[in-house]
């Protein structure tokens, strides 16, 4: 069933336009990650969703109902969701009292009241702090405020702006795990934006990418994360490799893509003479030091241009004629000892590449 | 030399015995400058929410036009109420002139545009996102608005405080339309401008000291909400 549907949504602020035709359709239940840049315009949809802005045009219908004018269908529907801001501001009074407030705007019972805040302090482990004044806790614990006085009154709809960004990962960590556990208890229908890929993930079955004011894809993450529609889209999601080449032959679902003297076997159903990009995402390249027959159809030998290290991982670039980036943690890259200058066979699968139509002007 | 001297020991001694026209000099400028405290805030806290609240042509131009008016000369204010209260005055039918009545009414003008600008700004030093968060959590309207209006409370009290601040200390409006008429419509100020004149220091130094005293005790308990605040 579906709970909330745009319809051709636009916002503008002094003439410049922020979102453009935004047609989303949200099932009950459902968690979406609306992914994209900082400034692709997620805050702004969020907030048309949850009734806080009008939008310059189109509409928002809330199971079936029109509610984008505002007024009291547009109060009421308000109420039966939560929005937890991007920067969490807590009110300047007690913890409780912040919590508190949630319900009292819904019209929740006094002695009742106090029961379910108690619980939801617990539920977000802010029990101790339940007197203090909430201006005084922590930037994580004041997002666990934010979110407990968001899911106090049981809302259908919780939506998330960035739900944890600038925090450490144990509070990351903490409030995926409250937002995890809300949704399966109470099969709260979550849409959230993030910039963070793999907490989309965590969190969400579907998403919605937006670039610039426009969603450009929506999906599955799988689908999303190896068949990007477009460029822009394969590059926000991590896509490193775009190997310009042309298709040479084209069988069963098989092609063969020509870069230069070398060829690419991929997964795709082009017509041979198509220029394409063979797309591979850096962790799907495989590095050897010596020729190994393995099941992954492409093997190339290469240099090593560069290595860069950072955290657990190391980004290796390489020279097959074409370049390649391969991402290999540190521990194998200091195992092979991979350094610039060092022959290696870079190795991929024919379903890793995601082979894309290029156009002549953008590559 | 000596005569201040002299004057400040029977000043104390006035306030120390609670001389009785001292003291009701002194109840006479506090319950006219409350009152009309009081009635400026009821008026100016809800007018200056709206004013935040609203989006409306000419904002910008109202806010500066208040904030002008922070500085009326008093005597103006005086002579606005004088001339509309006077007996050829519009509302000279109601012989208000020279009454308590009238003194508070002017008060009332004189402080309103500074609570009403000091309420404006104090709202204005609210986040922003305060509103929207309420919003979002199923705040009406008018539930944000109050919201808005406890979170800034306590610069809002220090609106209110300035603004009395202002009315107790004024003379000329007082003297204008109040006239100084003895056990009526004698206030602090106005006793003090004419004492001297008639040349009983005491008393005027008596009055100044409580007028000083008062001014204390104001700004202790500003000084105190704004401790609150940070």
């Amino acid at each position: 069933m579906i709970l909330i549907e745009t319809v051709d949504l636009c916002q503008s602020f002094n003439g410049r336009t922020i979102l453009k035709n935004i047609n989303l359709k949200v099932e009950r239940g459902e968690a979406l990650a609306v992914i994209g840049p900082t400034g692709s315009g997620k805050t702004t949809l969020l907030r048309l969703i949850g009734l806080l802005d009008l939008p310059a045009s189109g509409r928002i219908y809330f199971t079936g109902t029109d509610v984008t004018a505002s007024g009291r269908a547009g109060l009421d529907t308000r109420r039966r969701m939560a929005f937890v801001l991007q920067k969490p501001v807590v009110f300047n009074t007690s913890v409780y009292d912040n919590i508190a407030y949630g319900l009292k705007w819904r019209g929740g019972k006094g002695g009742q009241r106090q029961q379910e805040v108690d619980h939801v302090l617990e539920t977000v482990d802010l029990a101790a702090c339940r007197n203090r004044n909430a201006r005084t806790l922590s930037g994580g614990e004041a997002q666990r405020v934010a979110i407990a006085r968001a899911i106090i009154s049981g809302p259908e709809v919780l939506l998330l702006d960035e739900p944890t960004a600038n925090l450490d990962p144990l509070s990351t960590a903490k409030i995926e795990e409250v937002i995890n556990n809300i949704r399966h208890q109470h099969q709260t229908t979550i849409i959230m934006a993030t910039h963070d890929m793999s907490q989309g993930q965590r969190l969400a079955d579907r998403v919605g990418v937006l670039l610039n004011g426009e969603i450009v894809q929506t999906g599955g993450w799988h689908e999303v994360f190896q068949a990007p529609d477009n460029r822009d889209v394969a590059e926000f999601v991590g896509m490193e490799n775009f190997i310009a080449g042309a298709i040479a032959s084209s069988q069963d679902g098989m092609v063969a893509v020509k870069v230069g003297d070398r060829v690419i076997e991929a997964i795709s159903h082009y017509p041979a003479g198509a220029t394409v990009s063979a797309c591979l995402r850096p962790e799907d390249v495989t590095l050897f030091l010596s020729p190994v027959s393995s099941s992954a159809r492409n093997s190339f030998v290469g240099e090593i241009t560069r290595v860069v290290s950072s955290g657990p991982l190391s980004r290796i670039e390489i020279d097959c004629r074409f370049p390649l980036v391969a991402l290999v943690t540190r521990r194998s890259a200091e195992e092979l000892n991979l350094e610039k200058g060092k022959k290696v066979y870079a190795t991929f699968k024919a379903t890793a590449v995601h082979v894309m139509k290029r156009e002549e002007a953008s590559s | 030399m000596e005569e201040i001297w002299h004057g400040l020991v029977k000043a104390i001694q006035l306030i120390v015995t609670l001389d009785p026209e001292v003291m009701g000099i002194t109840g006479r400028s506090l319950a006219i400058s409350a009152s009309a405290c009081l009635i400026a805030s009821v008026v100016c806290l809800p007018l200056g929410g709206l004013i935040h609240f609203y989006r409306f042509p000419g904002k910008r131009v109202l806010t500066n036009l208040i904030q002008t008016f922070y500085s009326m000369p008093t005597v103006v204010v005086g002579l606005l109420v004088f001339l509309l209260f006077s007996r050829s005055g519009s509302l000279g039918g109601l012989g208000l002139l020279f009454t308590p009545t009238v003194m508070v009414i002017g008060q009332v003008i004189l402080v309103a545009p500074l609570m009403l600008g000091l309420t404006i700004s104090a709202l204005s030093g609210v986040d922003r996102v305060i509103p929207d968060t309420a919003r979002s959590l199923g705040a009406s309207n008018w539930q944000a608005v109050g919201v808005i209006i406890r979170e800034a409370r306590f610069a809002v009290i220090a609106a209110v405080i300035l603004g009395f601040g202002r009315a107790i200390s004024e003379v000329g409006l007082a003297l204008m339309v109040g006239g100084n008429i003895r056990g009526f419509t004698r206030v602090l100020t106005t006793a003090i401008s004419l004492e001297t004149g008639k040349g009983d220091i005491e008393l005027s130094i008596a009055l100044g000291i409580i007028l000083i005293i008062i001014a204390l005790i104001i700004n202790i308990a500003l000084n105190q909400i704004q401790q609150r605040r940070a």
